[in-house]
Order: structure tokens, then sequence, then C-alpha cells
């Protein structure tokens, strides 16, 4: 078994438990709730030991160009968080870690079929936006014991944002009555439009030869479908895109009448939005924004130098900031604090993902 | 009539001033704002954002759009009036709202504990009720021994019949916020010292050459008041590789004529002299500079011999008769993958090769490159070893040299944000009342206790913390009324 085969099985059951979770929601058996976790368990064990496997590797890589290099250091350099492939992996493995941390504490199934497609789509975004997952050399400016610590702490912090996003957006749907109400507009239109470029996604990656693949968001993005070289293919893309999210805004309702069937409640949703957001965001200002701080001076003498990268940390922690005064000192409640946990995971995907594929900037992975 | 009116304006400023209102509104201006920042290219040449905005609002637009941003302080926003007024909204807010919970907050914590009334306990939000058939004073021992081992001082009241026992623990967990907030202004404040009385430069250093000052970006200089020297500069490359591994130089510090330090730095590892700060950053090509090539030369069984040379030059290698002469340079070289033909794919020295033209009595002339990257190319037939160890004198380090006397502040702020970010979050300010008394006035029937708690925050935590104190104290309760 080597690490990118292990990967790959606990890939395969995360997208698994993801569906089963759905399942669970509409059937509601407790046994296929058991099968969700325990798939979700299994992929999370298959990961952990894939993380490791990575790590010797890539520390014997590292030994190889290094030989001078002590222990603890090389271990320390060899952490397998540094390049976009490995912290994408990190973010699923702390994600499906804290999930699995709330669903024992707070016995509550159903947030996997929330917390589960945020972890799909970053292992699906892993495959399709070709970025390489070879063990790279470390370039100069990563050679630091800050990163480590930087990249560990701020992914941990993403991660428990990540829940809080699940469990604001289960919130936003429970709450909402009306399907006129924007509130429900907003969900259900989110939804479709995220569900349909997802497939739209899986369906270039389908057609795709292997070298394509490699990049595709870069050239072939949505290639198959929406930008189809045949007027046909279009047309029925749209169509069935415009189908697609009106029966999501029509039926969506229904999702809300599982949820309320279930054992939970819109005020443990709101707690666990809460919970996760108090838990990650010390981590993200540690982490994200003070260690990052901290490695920025060491290396180019400026702890602040206002590049996009920072900046999108900043927004993103003024974001979370907000949340934390508006519900706690504030007295916002109900559907504007969860919308606010929904537009912090945003910005958090913006200072991960956009910053590097949009903005170019000082430390962007994807500069490289 | 006056003095009130003055009175109330002065109220209302101060309300004003320490509303979270205020704060959320202008964290939701920071946010939006900071976006812009991150889109148009800051502190760049205008060309360049002009170009960018083009493709927003087409090219005959863009010029008159770049006036305005510039106008707005787009180009450069993070020091724009209006930022900078945002941010010091910011912190009067949070200095005001300090100022004005503060003392409430502390009162709060100084305030000894008292008893409450059983009615009043049964409002609080965590309660809880046991009944015990033994006596009101084992019930009393018992519970007070658990809640000591828990690490609750506990306080004791008597009224009638009744026994209340009382404590708190955490009280300081309220000041957290308060720690966390003041780091904030601790890091503006380094922030403040470090652009009042540091500065940002730099300075390119051809190797061998010296400096006594660095220049700002606007390309003014900066005395460093003693003058620092490139030895060499060197990058390292991985392996068979183009990424590099390694940046590095070697600087010297001159100070009144006499050399005071001497250090390789690198990317991660910079070297400070009074303060001031020399990072690696970059590093280039000096435009037509000539420079030395450093030789390497082992012949066969023999001691190494580091040799220097300008171009055109010629060496011997010892006891051979074999007499090289530098005829080319190249800063980068590869083989084209069709012709096969050598070509310089790059200016800066990428793979650095020389031809040497090797001839000798009785021996056939033959010229060949050597690269520095790979050494085998070096290795002439007999055995003897050629190695180009550098071309010196033609590459500039780049150095990001600062002064920030406010880093301390920061580093200090950021340890202090850490433990108030620890404390506001996961520790919590509880308290706990447990009255005792039997069920009904007087009489000798069962023991009643009513347990009521409240917590600054994770009630949840705090419930489960009570069960688990009551169930061990019942469990010691019962051990020993059976005996
Ligand atoms: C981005 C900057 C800020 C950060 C990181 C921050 C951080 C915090 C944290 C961690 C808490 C504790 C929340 C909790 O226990 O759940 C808090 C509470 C609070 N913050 Fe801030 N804060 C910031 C800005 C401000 C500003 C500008 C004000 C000005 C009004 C403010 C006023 C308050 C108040 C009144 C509380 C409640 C204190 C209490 O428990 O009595 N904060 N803040």
């Amino acid at each position: 078994m080597n690490s990118s085969m292990l990967f790959d099985i606990s890939a395969g059951a995360y997208i698994a438990a993801m569906i089963i979770y759905v399942i669970y929601l509409v059937v509601k058996n407790r046994t296929v709730g058991v099968v969700a976790t325990s798939m979700t368990i299994f992929g999370f064990v298959s990961q952990s030991a894939a993380f490791i496997i990575r790590w010797v590797n890539s520390y014997s890589f590292w030994l190889a160009s290094n030989p001078t290099s002590g222990f603890v250091e090389s271990l320390l350099r060899a952490a397998p968080l540094r390049n976009l492939y490995e912290s994408l992996v990190f973010f699923v493995w702390s994600l499906i870690l804290i999930h699995l941390l709330i669903e024992f504490k707070y016995k509550i199934r159903s947030l996997g079929a929330f917390v589960t497609p945020v972890a799909a789509l970053a292992l699906l975004f892993i495959d399709i936006s070709g970025t390489t997952k070879e063990i790279q050399p470390l370039m100069p400016a990563l050679q630091s014991n800050w990163l480590l610590f930087h990249v560990l702490l701020a992914f941990l912090g993403y991660a428990a944002f990540g829940v809080s996003f699940g469990a604001a957006a289960a919130y936003i749907i429970m709450i909402t009555e009306s399907k006129k109400e924007k509130t429900y507009i907003f969900w259900s239109v989110i939804t479709g439009i995220f569900l349909v470029v997802l497939i739209g996604m899986g369906i270039d990656f389908l057609s795709l030869s292997a070298v394509e693949r490699k990049e595709l968001i870069q050239s072939h993005f949505l290639k198959a479908t929406f930008r189809s070289e045949s007027g046909g293919v279009v047309v029925i893309s749209w169509l069935a895109s415009f189908v697609f999210v009106s029966a999501i805004w029509r039926y969506g309702h229904r999702l809300k009448k599982v949820l309320s069937s279930m054992s939970i409640t819109a005020n443990m949703l709101d707690e666990i939005t809460y919970k996760s957001i108090a838990v990650g965001f010390p981590l993200f200002t540690l982490g994200g924004l003070l260690m990052g701080a901290i490695w920025a001076n060491s290396a180019w003498g400026k702890y602040w130098s206002w590049d996009p990268k920072e900046t999108w940390s900043l927004i993103t922690w003024f974001v979370y900031a907000l949340y934390i005064h508006a519900r706690y000192v504030g007295g916002w409640r109900g559907k504007r604090v969860a919308v606010l946990a929904v537009v912090g995971f945003i910005a958090v995907i913006f200072t991960y993902l956009g910053v590097n594929l949009v903005l170019s900037g000082l430390h962007s992975y994807g500069s490289q | 009539m006056e003095e009130k009116k003055k009175k109330d304006i002065f109220e209302e400023a101060w309300r004003f001033l320490s509303s979270v209102k205020l704060a959320i509104f202008t964290l939701i201006i920071l946010a939006l704002s900071s976006i812009i920042g991150t889109i148009v290219e800051q502190q760049a040449e205008p060309a360049k954002n002009i170009t960018l905005l083009a493709k927003f609002f087409g090219d005959s637009a863009a010029p008159a759009v770049y006036n305005v941003f510039a106008k707005l302080g787009f180009m450069d926003m993070y020091h724009s009036w209006w930022f900078l007024s945002l941010l010091l909204l910011f912190s009067i807010n949070l200095i005001v709202c300090t100022l004005d919970r503060f003392p409430t907050t502390l009162r709060l914590v100084r305030t000894p504990l008292g008893p409450l009334a059983e009615n009043v306990l049964r409002t609080l939000p965590v309660k809880k009720e046991l009944k015990f058939k033994t006596s009101l004073n084992i019930v009393k021992d018992e519970i007070a021994n658990i809640m000591n081992l828990s690490k609750y001082r506990v306080l004791e009241a008597n009224k009638d019949d009744a026994i209340q026992l009382y404590s708190q623990k955490g009280k300081y967990a309220r000041f957290g916020v308060y720690i966390v907030h003041l780091s904030i202004i601790l890091i503006l404040l380094g922030a403040i010292i470090g652009v009042r009385f540091g500065f940002g430069g730099f300075l390119n250093l051809p190797e061998g050459q010296e400096s006594d000052v660095a220049y700002t970006s606007g390309g003014k200089e900066i005395p460093l008041g003693f003058s620092v020297k490139c030895n060499w500069y060197d990058t390292k490359y991985y392996e068979g590789m183009d990424m590099p591994q390694d940046f590095k130089s070697e600087l010297v510090v001159m100070d009144g004529g006499r050399e005071v330090l001497k250090k390789v730095i690198e990317v991660n590892s910079p070297l400070t002299y009074k303060g001031i700060t020399f990072y690696q950053s970059s590093y280039g090509m000096v435009p037509n500079a000539t420079g030395y090539f450093v030789l390497n030369i082992t012949p066969s069984g023999g001691n190494s011999n580091i040799i220097w040379l300008k171009a055109g030059e010629s060496f011997d290698i010892p006891g051979t008769g074999t007499r090289g002469t530098i005829v080319n340079f190249s800063p980068a070289l590869t083989q084209d993958k069709r012709t096969g033909a050598l070509m310089t794919y790059a200016e800066n020295m990428v793979n650095p090769a020389v031809a040497i033209r090797f001839d000798g009595p009785g021996q056939q002339q033959f010229t060949g490159w050597i690269l520095k990257r790979y050494p085998d190319t070096g290795i002439l037939s007999g055995g003897h070893k050629v190695e180009l160890v550098d071309y010196w004198g033609v590459e500039y380090t780049g150095l990001q040299v600062s002064k920030d006397p406010g880093v301390w502040l920061i580093y200090i702020a950021c340890i202090i944000m850490a433990i108030g970010l620890y404390i506001a979050f996961f520790m919590s300010h509880k308290k706990l009342w447990i009255n005792i008394a039997h069920e009904s006035p007087g009489s000798k029937g069962p023991v009643r206790i009513t347990v009521g708690g409240s917590t600054s925050r994770n009630r949840l935590a705090f419930e489960k913390e009570i069960e688990h104190l009551l169930s061990k104290a019942s469990h010691a309760i019962e051990g020993r009324s059976r005996k």
C-alpha cells in the first residue's frame, strides 16, 4: 500500500459517506446512519495512514538533498504541508476529524450531510485543478520552522470554519419558511449553482484524457458542457442546469422538512456554528495571522506587507470578529449571523484558493 | 443649562464611541474596503493598473477611472488618509469601549461571592436537586470535600436550619476579552513605532563591493552608520533541477574601519547589526560586469588548487604540460532539444558554464564546456579535474534592509493575544451555590440539596461538570451513611 493508493481509498470512502449521509437524511434509518459514520471513520483511518506514509517518504526525499540536516529539522521540513495539494489534503483530514468529534459529542449525524460535501469538493478540486501531487523540493522561503506551525494551525482553523459553514447552511435551510423568502432563494440557488458546477467538472473530468486533466482548471474548465464546441451540447447544458436549479428551488423545502423531522433543532445548529467558530477563531488568529506575520518577518524582514494573501486573511479575520461581536455582544441572532458564518467561509475559500488562482502574491503557492 | 448640554454631548459621544454597533460598522467597512487593495496592484507603476482597469472598464475609460481611483488613494490605499482614519476610529472605539466596561468587570471580579436565597437559586441557568436519607453534616462534609478536591474554594453560610455552600472558579477569565483587545492596541502601537522610527529599504550589493547606505523604494539614500560588504553571492540548486534550494551571500560588517561581523545569510536567516537587519531577498546580474573565473584544479592523484582568472587567460594543470585557456562563458547553458546546438537560456546564472580550450605539446587541441552544477563535466582524460567554483564579481545580492524598533512590541503583543484568546474562549467564570436543608423544616426527614450555578460561557460543559461532582458526592455520601 502506498500513500496515494490509501489516499484514493479514503477519498472514495468520503464520497461514499457523503452519499450515504444524504440517504440517511431522507430515510432516517439508524443503520444507514451507522454505515455513513463507519464509512467516514474508515476513510479517516486510511487518510491518516496515507498522511504518515507521505511524511516518511518526504523525510527521505528531504534527507537526499540535505544530507547534513538533523533528525528533528528534517522531520519538520518534511511535514506534508508544503504545497497546495498537501494542504488541501490536510484540510480534508482536519475537517473530517472535527466533524467526527462533533458527531460523537452532540450525537447528531445529519450534520455529515453538510460537512462531507465540503470535503468532497476539496477532494474533487485536488484532482481537477491539476495541482501536482509529487513530493517537491522545498523552495528557500518555505524552509522555516514557522511554516509547519503556521500551516498546521491555520488549516485546523479553516476546518473548524468549514464545520461552522456546514452547520450555518443547514440552519439557514431549516429556518426559511417560504419559497419567496430571500434567504430561501439565496441558499437554493447557491446550492443549485454549486452542484451544477460540480457535475459539470465531473463530466469534464470523465471526458478528458489524463494529460488534459492536469490543466483542467486552466484551460478545460467546463469544456465538456457549457463551453463545448457543439452548440447543441451548450444549449442542453443550459437547459439542464436551469431545470436542475429550478427543481432545487421547487423541492428544496423538502430538505427543510427532512431536517426538522430529525432530532436536530435550529438552536443546536446555531450552537454548533458558534462553537466551531469559537474554536476556529483562536486557531486561525494564532496560526494564520500571528505566526504568518512572524514567519514573514524572519524571511523578508517585514511582518506585514499588505500583499493579497495577507490582506485576505485579515478580511477573513474581520468577518469572524464581526460574527463573534454581532452574536456575543451585539445581540444578533438567527439568519443574520448564520449568513455571516457562510460569508466568513467564502472569505476563507478566497483567501486560500482565490488569491492563488485569481490574484498573485508574495507567497502564493499558485505562482510556483 | 449650558453645562448640562455640554455634558449631554459628551455623554452622547461617549456612548457612540463605546458602542459595539460602531465596532460592527467599522469591521464591515474595513473588510469591504480592504478588498480594493487586493485587486488594484499597490504602489505599482500606473501602466500596470491602467491595463488592469481596462479589463473592467474598457480601454477608453481606463485612464479616467485610474485618475479617480488614484485621487481616492486606491493605488496605495492601506496608507491612504481614509484607511488610516478608519483604523484610528477602530482603535478609539476599542479603547473607549474598554474604559466604559472595564470598571464593571473589575467590580464583578472584586465583589466577594455571597450566599443566595433559595428561591433566587432556583432561577439560575443551571439547576439540580437531590435527596439523601442521612444527616445534614455528612452531606455537607462530603460535598465540601468533593468541591475542594475539584479546586472550588468552598465558603459556607448558615441560615435557620439550612446550610449553604458556595464557591466560584475562574473569575479572572472575565479579563480574557480585555487582554485580547489590549493586544490589538499594542500591535497598532508597535506598527506606529515601526513606521515612525524605523525604515524599510533595499540594497543591491555586487560581489566584492561595500556600501554605507541603503535605498528607499523611491531611490533616496538611507545612511546606515556603518558599512556592509558582500564577499560572495551564490544560488544553490536542487540536484538535477532548475529549482533553487538556497540563496546565500556572505556579508561582512565594517564599523570604524574594522571588520566587526561576518555571516552567511540565507532566506530565513538574516544578519542584524545595531538594530538594522539585512535579509536575503533577491539576486541578479550586474549589467556589463566582467569578473573572475574561480577554478579548482586537481591533477590526477595531486592536490587541488584554486586559481582566479580573467576571460582569455590561461592556466597549467601542474605536472601534465596541459594548458587551459578560458574562451567562452554562458550564465545558463543548455542544449537545444531539436538541433542539439548549445545555447544560453537565461540571463541569470541558472546553469553557469565556462568553455576552456585545452592544448599542450604533442596533444590534440580541444574545447570543452565545464558546468558548475555538474562537476563531472570537468573530468579530463587521465583523471585530471577542473571544476568551475564560481564566476565571481558579476552577480549582486539583493538585500532587504530594515530597521523596526517596534517589532519587539509586536512579538509581545502576539504572545499576549494568544494568551488572551485562550482565556476568552477556553476558560470560564463559574459560580455555584448548594443549599442543604431538611425536606421539611425542623424535621429529621431526608436531606434535600438544591444546586444552582451560572457560567460566563460553555453552559453545557458546566452542567456536565456539576453532574459529575454530584455523582461523586452521592457515592461518598451513600458509602458513609451505610456504615
Ligand atoms: C478585530 C478586532 C477584535 C477582536 C479580535 C476582538 C476579540 C474579542 C473576543 C475574542 C471577545 C470575546 C468573545 C467571546 O467571549 O465569545 C470579544 C468581546 C468583546 N469585544 Fe471585541 N474584539 C475586537 C474588536 C472590538 C472592538 C473594536 C470593540 C469596540 C466596541 C469590541 C468590543 C467588545 C465587547 C464589548 C466584547 C464583550 C466583552 C464582554 O464579554 O463583556 N471588540 N472581542
